[in-house]
């Protein structure tokens, strides 16, 4: 087979130049959008791999890199900057109440409470949109002057707006509603809340009805000095403390706070607040067991199978194969779901048919919630082990077999002492990437009963059945106080546990010695 | 020695399904069976249970557990038309998620393990021990970071960020590289050398070689490695539920999780005839690729 000389056909190159062409478009819109929303770093870290990626593709050389850059860009993104994100967030407060800057929390304590100043003038407003955002054209009463805002921008003066009747009616660069637009977008208005001027504490203006604004002004005062908010009625005065919250002197909070770097707290509050540590000391127990367990009885199950079919003069075996297949070919996730309806204690096809009405609290009880989890992750695994131990099993000469049977052992010594140890060595690999995978196998225990039984002894949204990982994905997305910093802690605690375990079964398997050839 | 041994061994194979002693036959295939039949039980009942309550017209949990006391086609009818659970389009958001990302991880999966198994350059070793350890590493464990991270991609570019389909494919595509590269990886190097090099002496160059030779060389690798990527996209619930927020959008393990989350009083032959629906493609996929699959864990394993 003869190939032309390879010189970069024409056609190779249009494609490679549209393709960079596409890149460049995208990731230069990108850096334009950012810089217009001041994120400079984000716009110049955009611009430099993009530099780096037209470096690459349009080089003779770095032929290698041609090759590893896209998966390596979605790699460093999307896994190895995961993981470092992971490991800041832990050291954060981030959560419910603490997920914005310090202004962000100031300006929107402001807006909270902002309440209708009681000798407040009359503004003559007429509401305006730009691009969909809808702004107020205000006109002053005692100097008749045109200003315009909007939620995010202050009040700014407007030279060349119109007036009719001594209101201002439009402004260049905004579109007046009419009458129809102002009934149908009424929500959007009366929650329209345009600041004063540039200092928060000169308040606000909004309109309940989209003809005239009052002014309005805020309960709460910002001393930016001090680094106070002060209740104007009540007089309480709250200080920022360092907690990431203003705090009055009776530890009173106001929420929203924001969110702070808080050291090793999280770490410290899960090793030492007895209502924390606790659960996660079981759950840590009960990870172990319930990975350890599933792994064992699997390949327990796979093997007695794999066993009971290694027999020539047997028939049917293809039927009882396809059968006992099926379990791991229907989606995981759809049949734990059924496990879950099946188990359910007063309608459950397992007590309504299998025990005759009986009502066994399969998923309920703290002890057996945990053997249903058991049984249910049986069944979805053993078939992979039983596919695996006959592989295994065929592997093994026959030869071994028959000069053991000739120096006399028996058939069960036989099994234990030659195709036992052979086999345990050869599916070492699978057995602990199985119990790497049950470690974290969030599906089952999330789905077949959501980690239940709730725990009512702690305020963590835990139960007895969850696994570290959903007792993370519970913590941050669940109930009423999502704390994102605690859950990134546990998160990286997992990391050490999973790391540990990893180095431990990698010193033991063969998977780095391939690499070093 | 060894072939007088296997002499006799086809001869005993060749008189004993002859011999008719009852106590015999079941201590040489009888008790076979009866463990086949118990695990087949095991392994079926909870199918038969999920098609029996599909075919059954009749809502209820409690109304399921008579097997096949009723047959209809009403509860699919229902979970189609439903228009609270927009199932048809969950279905559709799955299947363009789970294609997208297998079509995507493999081909960039294959460049990677091409560069590794053929190349040599500064960073290799460090770069394959890093791909090993990272897939040690489960992406779940990040998924505060991720939506953290979604979060404020989206809030500066909508398209990309949270609770859009892009975004759920690029964070799945990040996942799922470190482990496709590292499966490529060892079907790469069983593919003899000989034949790049024969192709570099023709005058090709390593874009033509690896998209007309290697490509076709290693197709049932790439056949298995995409399998196994839509399997895991079509199952995948936590990362999925974090990030696609409005219901149009979700995907079937989200919809149908969703579905169900009351199991007590929910329409329960809908959700089932739903799963059964969702489940055909894989279980048929499955099936007929089965030997490939089996071949490549196994192989994989016995080493």
């Amino acid at each position: 087979m003869a190939l032309p000389t390879d010189r970069p056909t024409v056609r190779s190159l249009l494609v490679k130049i549209v393709l960079l062409g596409i890149v460049d478009a995208v990731s230069i819109y990108a850096a334009f959008v950012l810089v217009l929303q001041d994120n400079w770093v984000a716009a110049i870290a955009v611009l430099a791999v993009t530099a780096l990626v037209n470096w690459i593709y349009l080089s003779r050389r770095l032929i290698p890199a041609k090759y590893l850059t896209p998966g390596l860009i979605f790699l460093a993104v999307f896994q190895v900057f995961v993981l470092l994100y992971t490991g800041y967030v832990g050291f954060t407060n981030y959560g419910t109440g603490h997920n914005g800057t310090k202004e962000q929390a100031v300006s929107s304590l402001l807006a909270s409470s902002l309440q209708r100043v009681e000798d407040s003038p009359t503004y003559p407003v007429t509401v305006v949109d730009r691009l969909g955002e809808l702004g107020l054209l205000v006109t002053d009463p005692e100097t008749g002057e045109a200003y315009v805002g909007t939620n995010d921008e202050p009040l700014s003066r407007v030279d060349d707006a119109e007036f009719e009747n001594g209101r201002a009616v439009s402004a260049p660069g905004w579109t007046s509603l009419t009458f129809q637009q102002v009934i149908a977008r009424t929500a959007e208005i009366t929650a329209l809340a345009v600041p004063y001027s540039d200092d928060p504490n000169d308040g606000a203006l909004r309109t309940p009805e989209g003809s005239n604004a009052y002014r309005y002004l805020s309960t709460l005062e910002f001393d930016e000095q001090a680094d106070t908010m002060t209740n104007t009625q009540t007089g309480v005065v709250y200080t920022d403390r360092g907690t990431g919250a203003f705090v009055a002197d009776d530890g009173a909070e106001l929420r929203p706070g924001w969110q702070i770097t808080v050291g090793f707290d999280n770490f410290a509050r899960a090793f030492t607040e007895q209502s924390i540590r606790g659960p996660l000391i079981y759950v840590t127990i009960w990870t172990f067991a319930f990975a350890i367990l599933s792994v064992l009885l699997c390949f327990a199950l796979g093997l007695l199978l794999a066993i009971t079919f290694q027999n020539a003069r047997m028939r049917g075996v293809k039927y009882y194969r396809l059968l006992l297949i099926l379990p791991y070919a229907f989606p995981a996730f759809l049949s734990i779901l059924v496990w879950n309806g099946m188990m359910n204690e007063s309608f459950g096809f397992i007590n309504q048919v299998l025990f005759q009405g009986a009502s066994i609290p399969w998923l309920s009880d703290p002890s057996l919630a945990k053997v249903s989890a058991i049984l249910v992750n049986v069944w979805l695994g053993f078939p992979y082990m039983f596919l695996i131990c006959t592989g295994a099993l065929q592997a093994i000469p026959e030869e071994l077999t028959e000069a053991a049977t000739m120096d006399g052992a028996r058939g069960w010594s036989v099994f234990r002492q030659i195709k036992l140890p052979l086999l345990l060595s050869t599916t070492a690999p699978v057995l602990i990437a199985s119990f790497a995978f049950n470690f974290n196998n969030f599906n089952l225990v999330y789905l077949l009963n959501n980690g239940g039984p709730r725990d009512t002894t702690t305020s963590l949204p835990v139960g007895h059945t969850d696994l570290l990982i959903s007792m993370v994905y519970k913590v941050a997305f669940t109930g009423q106080n999502r704390d994102y910093g605690l859950a990134s802690a546990f998160s990286i605690i997992i990391f050490l546990i999973v790391a540990i375990i990893a180095v431990v079964s990698f010193s033991r398997t063969k998977a780095l010695e391939e690499i070093q050839r | 020695m060894t072939t007088d041994l296997s002499h006799l061994r086809t001869a005993a194979r060749a008189t004993a399904p002859r011999r008719r002693n009852p106590g015999r036959w079941f201590a040489d295939t009888g008790w076979r069976h009866v463990v086949a039949i118990v695990v087949s039980v095991f392994a079926v009942f909870p199918l038969l249970f999920v098609v029996s309550s599909a075919l059954n017209p009749n809502g209820t949990l409690t109304g399921s557990n008579a097997l096949f006391s009723r047959i209809g086609i009403e509860s699919f009818w229902r979970i189609l038309t439903n228009p609270q659970n927009p199932y048809l389009l969950w279905f559709g958001n799955t299947i363009l998620i789970a294609a997208v990302t297998a079509v995507a991880s493999t081909l960039m999966g294959a460049l990677a393990a091409y560069a590794f198994s053929r190349m040599r350059f500064t960073g290799r070793r460090f770069g394959l021990i890093t791909i090993v350890v990272i897939q040690m590493f489960p992406q779940l464990l990040g998924a505060v970071a991720i939506f953290l991270m979604m979060s404020a991609i989206g809030d500066v570019f909508p398209a990309f960020g949270l609770n859009t389909h892009i975004g759920l494919i690029m964070v799945y595509l990040g996942g799922a590289l470190g482990v496709n590269t590292y499966l490529m990886y060892g079907f790469f190097n069983t593919v003899p050398v000989e034949i790049d090099e024969a192709a570099k002496i023709d005058g090709a160059g390593h874009a033509r070689i690896f998209f007309t030779i290697i490509l076709r060389l290693v197709a049932p690798i790439l056949a298995v490695v995409a399998l196994l990527s839509v399997i895991a996209s079509f199952s995948e619930y936590l990362i999925a539920s974090v990030l696609l927020i409005d219901p149009e959008n979700q995907t079937l393990a989200v919809g149908l999780v969703k579905l169900v989350s009351n199991p007590r009083y929910a329409d329960w032959s809908a959700f089932s005839a739903g799963a059964i629906m969702a489940a055909i493609p894989v279980v048929a996929l499955f099936l007929a690729l089965q030997r490939y699959i089996v071949g490549g864990i196994t192989a994989g394993a016995v080493k």
